[in-house]
């Protein structure tokens, strides 16, 4: 222990400490709650335990699984989710080896430009791309009367729009792994006569594996949770948190906006834990 | 000779994926907006260049009021997100246990996988009208009738302090970590009390990581856009909400895009003068590696 403070101080310190989390924990608790409520409305008072705005199959309480919007919410969030998890954990990797191991002029400029996308407003990403997609795909309208329709709001701009802050985020990961990378297994590959794909293949890539896993799969949650980006950028194929909020926005809050929460709670609590347990460093075999 | 061909081989094929996205997807749009910002429409489908867009937001109190309330209500919650996560982050990094650190650790980041929808959902369960609290309070019979404590200021700015303090304590911790205990001893042997070595070690020896998360809290607390309009509800008077009302309800691109410009004109000076004020970089901070 660093500070040897009396017992009273400490005492409150540890209260203070606790009462934080008990902060942290109650809107989920709350938002998670509801989801298990027999009641039409998600408020007290408690009116028994039930799984029907999970399963049940009719109106007035129809549940989450048998809503076709909501599922196709979940489905588009799930498409967008993976194509810019892939496509940033491919550029994020380029990134850390350009910026670890490349070295070439104004590179301090350039880590800097690469890190900007994580502090630039969410909204103004959103509209940015919205506003010169737009405006290309009018002038290609107008002079060569070509429809380039995917340059309209849509899945394509909402994945362009993630992917344009996401990709920070994946870089800042696997740079991170790659600088701890020893250069000397390289070497030693190199000297038994390995050529430079088959190092990359057999040795970078396998070190690197576990950031690029960890990496996609935090792209994969924030891409699913994100909405300020993606509200400008949205087409009809809306994603699961864009439903959710016309439902709440329009409908008012009913229990399946609870259930699909906790579904949500649950869902990105297990990719969480994946993600730390491929990053935990195991013993070499 | 063949040896730097591929050197110089493999920095092009690197190098282009990274500058495909920072140039298209980054560069472009933002200059792409400055300039549609400057444009003016004087009848359908003709424009014409000028600052009529930044003109009538300085002409209309309420559009830099609302600017102006967005930054100091943001510079007030990454004040908050720093009062309430410092002593967080130096519980986890130097006081908690070995084994309970990385748990404690953990549980501050579980939020940050949940939506921010689904955390702006749990406090409007909680606090509105017929909410837990106001229902647990007639209950207990504290009040009679029941409390509305959505829709003011006071639960906007908790509601972002929530959302936004985990990127404060994130980087606190990981500083705090990489202090050795023994400067913070020296302290107290050299005779400081604990306000002395909190201020004159501790603090000092954190400040990048102090101004990397004000950093980040600030820019997320003003471009956010969910929790002011759910927790503060139509009157909120968020400024990303006026750039929303311009794009979608009234589609007036232009002004639109003069707004968002405003809003990151702004911001980044708010940034730029606490560097300026903490003597730090952006290197030495959000950029560290």
């Amino acid at each position: 222990m660093a500070i040897k403070p009396n017992t009273a101080f400490l005492a409150s310190y540890r209260i203070y400490v606790a009462l934080f989390f008990v902060f942290l924990a109650a809107p989920l608790v709350a938002a998670g709650m509801f989801a298990f409520n027999d009641s039409q409305f998600p408020s007290l008072p408690w009116q028994g335990f039930t799984l029907d705005w999970f399963f049940n199959d009719s109106e007035p309480k129809l549940g989450m699984f048998h809503d076709r919007r909501l599922l196709r919410g979940l489905y588009y969030s799930f498409v967008i989710a993976s194509c810019v998890s892939l496509l940033s954990v491919f550029v994020g990797t380029c990134n850390a080896f350009l910026f670890v191991r490349c070295k070439f002029p104004a590179k301090d400029f350039f880590y800097i430009m690469m890190v900007l996308p994580l502090v630039i407003p969410g909204v103004i990403l959103g509209i940015s791309i919205l506003l010169l997609a737009s405006n290309i795909a009018n002038g290609a309208e107008e002079a060569l009367s070509l429809d380039l329709d995917f340059l309209r709001p849509g899945i394509v701009l909402v994945v362009l729009g993630q992917f344009s802050f996401i990709t920070t985020i994946t870089s800042l990961v696997i740079i991170a792994r790659l600088k701890k990378f020893d250069a000397s297994m390289e070497e030693a590959a190199y000297n038994l006569g390995a050529s430079r794909v088959r190092v990359l293949r057999t040795i970078t890539l396998p070190f690197l594996f576990p950031a690029m896993a960890a990496a996609g799969i935090v792209a994969f949650l924030v891409s699913f949770e994100n909405f300020n980006t993606t509200l400008f950028l949205v087409g009809s194929e809306a994603p699961l948190t864009i439903t959710m909020y016309d439902r709440m926005v329009k409908v008012g809050s009913t229990p399946v906006l609870n259930a699909v929460s906790f579904f949500l709670m649950i869902g990105s609590a297990l990719l969480a834990l994946v993600s730390i347990l491929v990053q935990r460093d195991k013993p070499q075999t | 000779m063949m040896q730097k061909d591929i050197k110089r081989l493999s920095l092009i094929l690197l190098f282009a994926p990274f500058a495909l996205w920072i140039v298209l997807l980054i560069v472009l749009p933002h200059l792409g907006m400055f300039y549609i910002s400057l444009r003016e429409k004087v009848a359908p489908r003709t424009y014409e260049f000028g600052l009529e867009n930044y003109i009538n937001f300085f002409a209309e109190p309420i559009y830099w009021n609302t600017l102006i309330r967005t930054g100091s209500m943001s510079l007030l919650v990454t004040v908050l997100a720093l009062l309430l996560g410092f002593p967080i982050a130096y519980y986890i990094a130097k006081i908690a246990g070995h084994r309970s650190r990385g748990a404690l650790f953990l549980m501050c980041l579980i939020p940050l996988w949940v939506s921010d929808l689904i955390r702006a959902f749990g406090w409007i369960l909680l606090l509105r009208e017929t909410g837990i609290i106001s229902s647990s309070l007639q209950w207990a019979g504290l009040v009679n009738t029941p409390v509305e404590f959505l829709y003011n200021d006071a639960t906007v700015i908790m509601g972002l302090v929530y959302t936004v303090i985990l990127f404060m304590i994130v980087p606190l911790v990981s500083t705090l970590d990489g202090m050795d205990d023994s400067m913070i001893e020296a302290g107290y042997n050299l005779g400081g009390n604990g306000p002395t070595v909190l201020r004159r070690i501790i603090i000092p020896y954190a400040m990048p990581g102090i101004v990397s998360g004000c950093i980040v809290v600030f820019m997320l607390t003003a471009g956010s856009y969910l929790t002011p309009i759910l927790l503060g509800g139509k009157n909120s008077s968020w400024f990303t909400e006026q750039i929303y009302d311009q794009f979608i309800t009234r589609y007036n691109w232009e002004s639109g895009a003069a707004f968002g410009f405003l809003l990151l004109a702004f911001t980044s000076l708010v940034v730029w003068g606490g560097l300026k004020l903490s003597g730090q970089t952006l290197n030495s901070t959000v950029a560290r590696s």
